[in-house]
């Protein structure tokens, strides 16, 4: 097995790739390898995949030889690269579950814009990665096809939703990946595995064929192991779409430029507000001095640092438990067996209705049916201004403590989430404490603005902890500057990437 | 048991001496656009079952709705023909519901910010009035599959063995409009109601917005009706009535449910709320499935599509675009023809005014038009028992007839020959005036001699036309006419007999 090639970053990889140093095929094939050692399934392993595309993987990196053997120029800066897909997009050649049972088997007819974009910039796919049911978690637990692992102990939660992708990066099976954030679902795995996650502005990515959780939060975007392959991830993903009438368009921010330019070094004339709300009591004190250090690195790297204060943060929390249920209630609504997916039926005498409500009975996990009952309730008549209404009005006012806050910082940070890692049963019974998880990066789903998460440090037990960048809307380049910048100065600090103290996942023989 | 339902109704006459009726017309209009409101499938209707789907309007997971724009265009000329206001902003909502034939488990419409608000449309009756209905709204929104009940007696959904599915229609767009509660019309209620969406029927087909085909449902209108006793201002219990499939229908299922729902109260019982199934072959209404809780549709904005903000420059131009409007044309048509305001209804009562109107636009002077169509046309229309527009003679084909007369081609007499021949499937009037021989005859020789052969066979008439009594020509006027079989110019011969007489 050629664990060489899988250390690598997208970049390097795509370097080595271009200038036919290594074919793309060895390097889909040295992932494939690592997958199949250290992935397992269910019951062992890292259990990131879901479903690994071996064949169609070699088949595109096949083709990327190919048209680099006859002197083509790549398809992208990317092309035979690998990159493990969240199971929420849809795949013409793959089946599409977004972690639930009542998708089991479904082979969508049509690709997502996030995949036709892979396809076309000659990315190899490698498969698709678990997690947490219809994207609604924050460990990954809640996938109907069991936990994934964190690598850096397996005992513990990768994070969610996006455990899976997240993983991925952090097991060396894929130096790429792409998830979704509704509330944290890329930022808050990033931090928990040690890698780069980012939600773009809302609207940044397309989101045709993206299976929704909450229409008005979920946002797709890129994750690896260094700010520069999410850049270029970023780059190549994101852009307007007619399919999706919320797409922005504008042209893409230059983001791969701009974290170029912060790998230099320099953030003078930048200005960093620390928001009040984010941090201090109920963060981890581990988090929180990973953090304290972060800030003074950036201190160093010549930037301003500002106190900001964000009022109304603190009922985003309850706004984002009213909003994200209520519209999950109605995205789910689809779901009846009339049409695809399962279909529990015991005899031909049922209703159509009755059909329908003993498949989403057996269908949904009961995370989903929790939100689902919270969603109907809240948009019942005679609740609905209580609650949704409500919730919309805390909406505006953390999108105008946003903007207040970008009239004194260029970027805001904090801390990605409160906690590190936590043991896998840890809080799946306790939806409360597993909802706390996403206090710190909620809010920008909330406002629509941009925001990532890049490792800061080692906290309690070795485990990682993640610095949040939060920036205004179509603000992404200075968002990828500044996390540039405290990555290149944090690895020279501490003598290399955090990724790269990751314990070496179990190897099967 | 719903004993209510089984009330016996009441005398119409009574009804409308004790109570006084409140409607609300809602009425559906599936546009004719290319593609659906949401994606980019056909609308055609009659394709093969599940042809016309893609996985925006199958609702499949990760799709996304996109708006068409001809769509809105449509709309807020519907509004302005309708005087409605245009909103500058607007959402979409989505109506949630369970319910095999729509894909997603809600419907994307409008709810508390549709497009078009406070409109109205004047209605004018048989009888020359004109009531003015106010338009509360006009929104959009998507159309549903179409479920097809297979077994049962009645073709719905209980009782049925198992549905069939088709999603061609589900997408298609539709705009709703409603009045606000019409009030103060009494016994003409049914008549009022038909009336209305006859108008309606109208203007949307002079917008040249749908086919308002209410035989293939692109047009379709539930009517709301409830009661009040005479002097009381606060609306009784309304019931909503489905499946209304045309206009005739419209006045039926409003009389039904005022017969029905004064029986009811009558016997001291309450009018139950509900949706009520309008049955074609009885003309009565039925109960639709009880529901056990009632519906509440969980509105909310529709997260996927950002708001409508119709610019005030975009909704100028489309008003520029609006076509002379059917109360427009009349008032023209009354002025240009010289009529007055009585022989303008008649035109209009007799389904004739479109008719005439394509016959003057083929060419013919509007007085011989509208005298075919209605005196000649609409005996033979009755006596066949169909409408006038289905008589099978085209407004140019009689433009033709006409032209043939008034170049003297034809006689009156061979003219009725002629559009005889046409409707009795003989062909163009060219070919029937071919096939029957029928021109006429113009051949002073021929006519001389026919004249001559009359004058011989009836020597005291001819010697009273010799005397002076110029009026018994009328005579030989007649025998000439019947021994030509019509296909003389009665004018010329009589000119011709006088000739004869005094030469």
């Amino acid at each position: 097995m050629n664990t060489e090639l899988t250390r690598l970053t997208a970049a390097e990889l795509a370097a080595k790739i271009h200038s036919r140093e290594v074919s793309a095929v060895e390097v889909a094939r040295a992932h494939l390898d690592r997958i199949a050692a250290v992935d397992g399934g269910a019951d062992q392993g890292v259990h990131a995949f879901l479903h690994v595309a071996a064949d169609a993987a070699l088949a595109s990196a096949t083709l990327v030889d190919e048209a680099l053997g006859v002197g083509s120029a790549p398809a992208s800066p990317l092309a035979g690269v690998p990159l493990a897909l969240k199971d929420v997009f849809t795949t013409l050649d793959m089946p599409t579950t977004a972690g639930s049972r009542i998708l089991e088997g479904w082979r969508p007819p049509y690709d997502a814009t996030v995949t036709r974009r892979l396809r076309a910039a000659a990315i190899t796919i490698l498969g698709k990665t678990n997690m947490d049911e219809f994207a609604m978690g924050s460990s990954t637990e809640y996938s109907a096809y069991g936990p994934t692992r964190n690598p850096w102990d397996t005992s513990r939660v990768p994070g969610g939703s996006g455990g899976g992708s997240a993983s991925a990066l952090a097991a060396f099976e894929a130096p790429l990946a792409v998830g979704t954030d509704t509330g944290g679902s890329i930022r808050q795995p990033a931090a928990f595995t040690g890698t780069v996650g980012v939600k773009p502005t809302y609207g940044g990515v397309s989101r045709y064929g993206l299976i929704a959780c909450a229409s008005s939060l979920d946002q797709a975007g890129p994750c690896a192991r260094t700010v520069l392959d999410a850049a270029l991830l970023h780059e190549v993903i994101a852009g307007h779409d007619p399919l999706d009438s919320t797409s922005i368009d504008r042209p893409v921010p230059a983001v791969v430029d701009a974290a170029r330019v912060g790998a230099a070094g320099d953030l003078s004339g930048i200005r960093i507000g620390i928001v009040r709300q984010l941090g201090g009591e109920g963060y981890q004190p581990g988090v929180q001095s990973c953090f304290d250090a972060a800030l003074r690195m950036l201190e160093k790297l010549g930037a301003e640092l500002i106190e900001v204060n964000c009022p109304h943060f603190e009922y985003g929390l309850a706004a984002y438990y009213l909003i994200l249920p209520s519209e999950v209630s109605s995205n789910l609504a689809r779901f009846d067996a009339m049409r695809y997916g399962l279909r529990v039926q015991s005899g031909f005498e049922e209703s159509a209705e009755q059909v329908m409500a003993a498949t989403r009975e057996a269908g949904f996990g009961p995370e989903v049916k929790r939100r689902i009952m919270l969603g109907t309730y809240a948009l019942s008549s005679g609740y609905y201004e209580a609650y949704y209404g409500q919730a919309q009005k805390v909406r505006t006012l953390i999108s105008r403590d946003f903007a207040a806050a970008f009239e004194q910082a260029d970027v805001l940070v904090s801390p990605t989430a409160p906690t590190t890692a936590f043991p896998i049963g840890d809080k799946v019974d306790d939806p409360l404490a597993m909802y706390l998880n996403d206090l710190a990066t909620i809010p920008a789903n909330l406002a629509g603005t941009a925001a990532m998460s890049v490792p800061s440090g080692l906290a309690e037990e070795g485990l990682p902890a993640g610095l949040q960048v939060m920036a205004p809307v179509m603000g992404e380049a200075v968002m990828y500057r500044v996390a540039a910048a405290f990555e290149a100065a944090r690895d020279a600090d501490q003598g290399g990437p955090v990724i790269h103290r990751v314990p070496e996942s179990e190897v099967r023989a | 048991m719903n004993t209510a339902a089984t009330r016996e109704l009441m005398d119409y006459d009574e009804v409308v001496e004790r109570f006084d009726p409140v409607l609300g017309l809602e009425v559906h209009v599936e546009l004719n656009t290319r593609t659906k409101m949401f994606c980019g499938c056909s609308t055609k209707f009659g394709a093969e079952p599940n042809t016309q789907v893609c996985p925006t309007c199958l609702g499949l997971p990760g799709s996304l709705p996109v708006v068409n724009r001809m769509a809105v265009e449509s709309v807020i000329r519907i509004g302005l023909a309708l005087s409605c206001s245009i909103a500058p902003w607007c959402r979409f909502a989505r109506k949630n519901y369970f319910y095999p034939d729509m894909p997603k488990n809600f419907q994307i419409s409008q709810y508390d910010e549709p497009i078009a608000v406070h409109g109205w449309l004047d209605v004018t009756l048989d009888d020359g009035s004109t009531v003015r209905i106010e338009i509360e709204r006009a929104h959009m929104e998507e159309d549903t599959g179409k479920s097809l009940h297979v077994g049962g007696t009645t073709g719905r959904i209980h009782g049925a063995d198992y549905s069939l599915l088709d999603y061609n229609r589900a997408g298609v767009p539709l705009i709703e409009i409603v009045t606000k509660p019409i009030v103060g019309t009494g016994a003409r209620a049914p008549i009022v109601a038909r009336a209305y969406v006859t108008a309606l029927r109208d203007l949307l087909r002079a917008l040249g917005v749908s086919d308002v085909r209410m035989d293939q449902g692109s047009l379709r209108c539930d009517t709301n009706v409830s009661l009040m006793p005479r002097g009381v201002v606060t609306f009784g219990t309304r019931t909503e009535t489905k499946n209304v499939n045309s206009l005739r229908s419209v006045e039926r299922a409003v009389r039904f449910e005022m017969t029905r729902q004064a029986g009811v109260l009558a016997a001291g019982e309450k009018v139950i709320q509900e949706t009520r199934h309008f049955d074609e072959s009885s003309g009565s209404t039925s109960p639709g499935r009880r529901k056990e809780t009632a519906e509440d549709y969980r509105y909310f904005p529709e997260p996927d599509l950002p708001p409508i903000a119709p610019s005030p420059e975009w909704v100028e131009q489309l008003r520029a675009t609006l076509p002379e409007l059917p109360w427009q044309r009349r008032q023209r048509i009354q002025r240009e023809w010289s009529l007055s305001g009585e022989e303008l209804r008649d035109l209009v009562n007799a389904g004739a005014l479109d008719l005439v109107a394509a016959t003057v636009e083929a060419g013919a002077p509007s007085g011989e038009a509208r005298s075919w169509w209605v005196s000649y046309l609409a005996q033979q229309a009755n006596a066949r028992g169909v409408p006038l527009d289905e008589l099978p003679i085209t407004p140019a084909q009689l433009a033709r007839v006409i032209e043939l007369v008034a170049s003297g081609e034809l006689s009156n007499t061979l003219a009725r020959q002629v559009v005889d021949g046409v409707l009795a499937g003989e062909g163009s009037p060219d070919d029937v005036v071919a096939a029957r021989g029928l021109a006429v005859v113009s051949d002073d020789s021929a006519l001389i001699a026919a004249v001559d052969s009359a004058l011989a066979a009836q020597p005291d008439v001819a010697e009273k036309i010799r005397g002076g009594k110029i009026a018994a020509a009328g005579a030989i006027v007649g025998a000439v006419m019947k021994a030509t079989r019509g296909q003389a110019d009665a004018k010329r011969v009589r000119e011709l007999v006088l000739e004869r007489c005094t030469s």
